[in-house]
């Protein structure tokens, strides 16, 4: 089980909890706003970028190459932005804080 | 004005991506009445792209990808009506008559009914076994299910559209011997230039697919050894299993009994309104004018169902929105990401940009002299994102400077000067 905290772009703090899916997944399960997920998680469509807490960036590994090209021109994007379709929900993402980036 | 929901139904018929959004966005956006989903097709709404990609690897059925889980229709309060047909529908009265012995009384009606793979008149298709289509969920199991029955692995894909072509890839990937007969004289000749069908035909040769080119399927037999397909060129091609994927028919027949405009689909205004009142259509059945472009279509994309899903909800809860979105596409075949934005119709020139520090990254840029319409972008997030940004803000780009590889990939090195900033 996995605790993830999203902050959406009104600055509000929502949390829940998932054992299995992605990032994406879950947000879009709450209705997060700004997170649509519109391609299913393929990594094609850019609409779930967030910016991860900096202390967790690290341990996520780097992004794949296609999601780094389409990150490098996205509206808002920073040395912590990622596609939260490409963050599995794992044990190591407990407690993780990402930020909706659009 | 907001009008007053409460009482109110809105049924949906069609509850694929156009559909199933449409409820949950009805809900998001303040409808406060009944919502009923109704589908032929007894499975929870699922994601229908990775029908012909990741979803046929899979070896024993899996689980299809929903586009919302159950318990999210339940909280929202939207009744499903999935296995059930609409056997008979009246515009005066505004009931629907459904195939489980009820009827729905509506308010607002939206017609997602998407479309039907079409089965071209070739002799044999009808009667012999082991000939397939791919639409829905059913489709692609029974291709996993004949795929591993197979005996020879030999498979004969009828069309080299985008459908033809991932599935081609998706079962090659699985040792499937393929061949892929094309009537045109090149792949994708609907729906991309010669420079991309030339990439896919390559990349698909170099995997081990058969690509015939300018060959159409002239029967389909059944011998005692199994179905064969004998083309225009003569060859007599084994086929364990065949993949019919010539294109569509928009599903029309619930449209018709309402007495709704039809032209090539359902006609809509730019408010996604039918001709008959209280009756939308959205999605794959929707033929809208769209304002960019300046011309009437009808787009078979997720892009296209989830963003008229949004305009319709927000229309029906009388706010008017017009429908402008810019579209979008991908296909996903062995290695390969083409991300597609814009349309390219009716473009006087393009400029093809090869990345030269990457293998298979390149992009095409579509031009109407000098107003971008569209990118094509093979691997190449970077250019799907920032064609993206440049089509919506009309942004003014230099084709010299982007034809060439030498300058470096970037905003502020492409753009000539904005005639519109955002």
């Amino acid at each position: 089980m996995a605790k993830i905290t999203y902050i959406t772009k009104a600055g509000e703090s929502l949390v829940y909890e998932a054992t299995s899916g992605s990032l994406m997944e879950l947000a879009v399960k709450n209705k997060v706003p700004g997170i649509d997920g519109d391609c299913g998680g393929v990594c094609s469509c850019a609409t779930c970028h967030v910016h991860v807490a900096p202390a967790y960036y690290e341990k996520l590994g780097a992004p794949s190459e296609i999601e780094a090209d389409m990150l490098e021109f996205d509206d808002n994007v920073n040395e912590y932005s990622r596609l939260c379709c490409q963050i599995p929900v794992t044990d190591a993402v407990d407690g993780i804080t990402v930020a909706v980036a659009n | 004005m907001e009008l007053q929901t409460k009482n109110k139904t809105c049924a949906i018929v069609g509850a694929s991506h156009a559909g199933a959004n449409c409820a949950m966005e009805l809900r998001k956006q303040g409808w406060e009445g009944a919502i009923v989903l109704i589908d032929a097709d007894e499975n929870l709404p699922y994601h229908r792209p990775p029908l012909s990609k990741a979803y046929l690897s899979l070896t024993d059925g899996g689980d299809f990808n929903p586009l919302f889980a159950a318990e999210r229709y339940e909280e929202e309060n939207i009744t499903l009506a999935l296995g059930v047909t609409v056997t008979a529908a009246d515009a005066t009265s505004k009931t629907l008559a459904l195939s489980n012995g009820t009827s729905v009384k509506y308010d607002a009606l939206v017609l997602a009914t998407g479309a039907s793979a079409f089965v071209p008149p070739i002799p044999g298709i009808e009667t012999c076994s082991g000939v397939h289509v791919l639409r829905s969920a059913k489709d692609a199991l029974a291709i996993q299910a004949g795929f591993k029955n197979a005996k020879d692995k030999n498979i004969v894909v009828i069309g080299g559209g985008y459908i033809g072509l991932e599935t081609a890839a998706s079962l090659q990937k699985m040792s499937g011997k393929v061949t892929v007969l094309e009537c045109e004289e090149r792949l994708l000749a609907r729906v991309a230039p010669a420079a991309l069908a030339h990439f896919f035909q390559e990349l698909h040769t170099a995997k081990g697919v058969t690509i015939k080119t300018g060959v159409s399927a002239q029967d389909i037999l059944q011998t005692k050894d199994g179905t064969t397909v004998t083309g225009t060129d003569g060859v007599t091609y084994p086929a364990d299993l065949v993949l019919v994927g010539v294109g569509v028919r928009p599903n029309s027949v619930l449209a018709e009994k309402l007495g709704t405009t039809l032209e090539n689909g359902i006609k809509v205004n730019e408010q996604l309104q039918t001709s008959v009142a209280n009756v939308y259509a959205i999605g794959d059945v929707a033929q809208f004018y769209h304002p960019r472009y300046q011309k009437w279509m009808r787009l078979e994309s997720v892009q296209n169902a989830v963003d008229q899903a949004r305009a319709v909800a927000a229309n029906i809860l009388g706010i008017p929105t017009n429908y402008n979105a810019l579209p979008w596409f991908w296909s996903d075949q062995y290695h390969i990401k083409l991300q597609m934005v814009g349309l390219s119709h009716g473009y006087t020139d393009l400029v093809v940009r090869k990345e030269d520090d990457k293998e298979d990254c390149f992009s095409i840029w579509y031009f109407k002299d000098d107003a971008l319409l569209a990118v094509d972008a093979v691997n190449n997030g970077k250019a799907f994102v920032l064609g993206t940004k440049f089509i919506k803000n009309n942004t003014l780009v230099d084709k010299e400077k982007l034809a060439d590889a030498s300058i470096p990939f970037k905003p502020n090195t492409l753009i000539k000067y904005r005639t519109n900033v955002d």
